[in-house]
């Protein structure tokens, strides 16, 4: 019932918003799609991930590429830069997974760094500072609305599937490798293949939404790939609550409100994001959607 | 100490920054690295003493705040000294070349190579020859005996947490006369520190000197001759590290 109401407010939305909000709305489910990608490592594998903007850019790079260097068309750039991001995923997990913890996060970031450092310096390739532009939309979606619905479809699609990968048993034992590794070892499971496949579906979505991004601008710069992203993906993720379904997508909306928002009064966008992610550390650990749940269901069991 | 700490590449570039203002009033290179060094030393004290303290043990908090500090200090940088990279200049009687048997060195390098092996040199035989190198073991090792027999191990943390800051502030107003002040000198030395680290193993002094000889000589072999790809190369060494030994060169634990 709630879901239905949400879809038809979704659905009418580009009827009464104005383009400006429309499109904002697109990006915030683009940024749904990499934030919840990021939680499925973070809140149900608990690896904390600081290098997802890898796939996120290569996907978008390498569709870019093959339209712009080859004349490919769209169905064949999309497909080949879903499959390529996903194999690179499988790479990098090998060589990410050998650690846990601090380890992990310290392989996954040195790996996103390589890749923003090369798209920074292989001019030849990637124009370097330059970005690539003059890229297109498939299926002609030019207009706000249209890429709006192009953009919650996925989102919907991509949400839903993520939703039913932690819901199998397979995302339990997910979990349970958060919680317990050495039991769920003792148990016969293989942790690390539980990781491994968690890891490369994490990329995957994280190459949907890189597809969808630069879709969306039409245009794609090294500093997609940069720690930067990484990192307001994860404090997207922690906002909004990791390990719940929806703190992400809340999550996602609150920093891309305030990053278009704030970011049109304040010049120093930086400052305000390093004591966004300071305050948030400190002061609501738990992300706003547990916390607001705690607060609910205190204020019902009152009544 | 087991602490993730993010904040490095913009301490060292804080550092490199204070020099410039501090060599603008008093033109000696070393003065400028000991001040930068003491004030980013004590920036790092306060930033341990009253937020990292309370995020013991929550690896993902520290990420986080760390990388919040890091952005909030090269947004200052960029608003107090500016977009433009800043040389600092090389001290007068290191600027001739050195020669040794027909070979030119340039002397300020042989110098900073002189200079960071005998660091390494001093922090080793803090760590593993004085009381307080062994309380600090100790109370990384074990915080809750180490606090039972009476060592002040928080206290010695923030000292530790210093002293990690201070050296960076100091390498990066000793490294300006080859690198110079530039926004964006935080994110190219951050990965350049992980692939030491992961290299040489965490808690590892002698692991961090190899692993950041051989970055060095790859990076610096790799920009020679492949310049777009130095990324690429100055990372395969890792891999190799890495699949064979995930705990680093001379790592004593798994990171």
């Amino acid at each position: 019932m709630k879901l239905a109401a949400l879809a038809c407010l979704l659905v009418a939305f580009p009827l009464v918003g104005g383009e400006f909000y429309v499109n904002l709305a697109s990006q915030i489910f683009i940024f749904a799609i990499f934030a919840a990608s990021i939680n499925l490592l973070l809140g149900y594998g608990g690896l904390a991930t600081l290098g997802h903007a890898s796939y996120l850019g290569v996907a978008a790079y390498t569709s870019a590429l093959l339209g712009l260097k080859l004349g490919l068309g769209h169905w064949i750039a999309a497909p080949a830069a879903l499959l390529g991001t996903t194999l690179m995923a499988c790479l990098f997990g090998l060589i990410a997974l050998r650690a846990t913890g601090l380890g992990f996060l310290m392989l996954t970031l040195a790996l996103s760094q390589v890749l923003w450092g090369t798209a920074y310096r292989w001019v030849a390739l990637t124009d370097g500072d330059n970005g690539l532009r003059g890229l297109s939309r498939p299926f002609h979606l030019d207009d706000a609305a249209s890429f709006y619905y192009f953009a919650l479809a996925a989102t919907a699609a991509s949400l839903w599937l993520m939703a039913r990968f932690v819901g199998s048993p397979f995302g339990a034992a997910l979990r349970g490798t958060r919680d317990q590794p050495r039991r769920m070892s003792a148990l016969g499971h293989n942790v690390w293949l539980i990781r491994w496949v968690s890891f490369v579906y994490a990329g995957f979505w994280g190459a949907v939404s890189g597809l969808l991004f630069v879709y969306y601008h039409k245009y794609i710069h090294p500093i997609s790939l940069s720690l930067t992203n990484s990192a307001e993906g994860l404090l997207a993720v922690i906002a909004g609550g990791s390990g719940t379904l929806g703190g992400p997508v809340v999550g996602a909306a609150i920093v891309m409100l305030l990053k278009n928002y704030v970011s049109a009064y304040i010049e120093r966008w930086n400052t305000l994001l390093g004591l966004v992610f300071v305050l948030i550390v400190v002061f609501m650990p738990e992300g706003v959607v547990p916390g607001v749940k705690r607060l609910w269901l205190r204020f019902a069991s009152r009544t | 100490m087991r602490i993730a700490n993010l904040t490095h590449g913009a301490l060292f570039m804080l550092g490199a920054y204070l020099g410039v203002s501090i060599l603008k009033l008093m033109p000696n290179l070393w003065v400028a690295a000991l001040l930068g060094g003491l004030a980013v030393a004590a920036f790092g004290g306060l930033l341990e003493r009253f937020i990292l303290r309370k995020l013991a043990g929550n690896i993902l908090g520290q990420v986080l705040v760390t990388l919040g500090f890091a952005y909030i200090i090269a947004d200052l940088c960029l608003v107090v000294w500016g977009g433009d990279p800043i040389p600092i200049p090389t001290p007068e009687f290191l600027q001739q070349p050195l020669r040794v048997a027909g070979f030119a060195f340039p002397a300020y390098r042989v110098a900073v190579v002189v200079l960071s092996v005998l660091v390494g040199m001093a922090l080793h035989l803090l760590m593993e020859r004085t009381r307080l190198g062994a309380m600090i073991r100790a109370g990384v090792d074990d915080m809750q005996m180490a606090r039972a027999v009476g060592i002040p191990v928080s206290k010695l943390f923030t000292l530790v947490f210093c002293l990690g800051a201070g050296l960076a502030g100091a390498g990066g107003v000793i490294g300006g006369p080859i690198m110079s002040a530039y926004p964006g000198l935080d994110a190219d030395m951050l990965p350049l520190a992980l692939i030491v680290v992961i290299l040489g193993g965490v808690g590892s002094l002698a692991g961090a000197f190899a692993g950041s000889f051989i970055t060095g000589f790859v990076y610096t072999f790799g920009v020679a001759l492949f310049p777009q790809l130095a990324y690429v190369i100055l990372f395969l060494p890792m891999i190799f590290v890495i699949a064979f030994r995930p705990r680093g060169l001379f790592g004593k634990f798994a990171a």
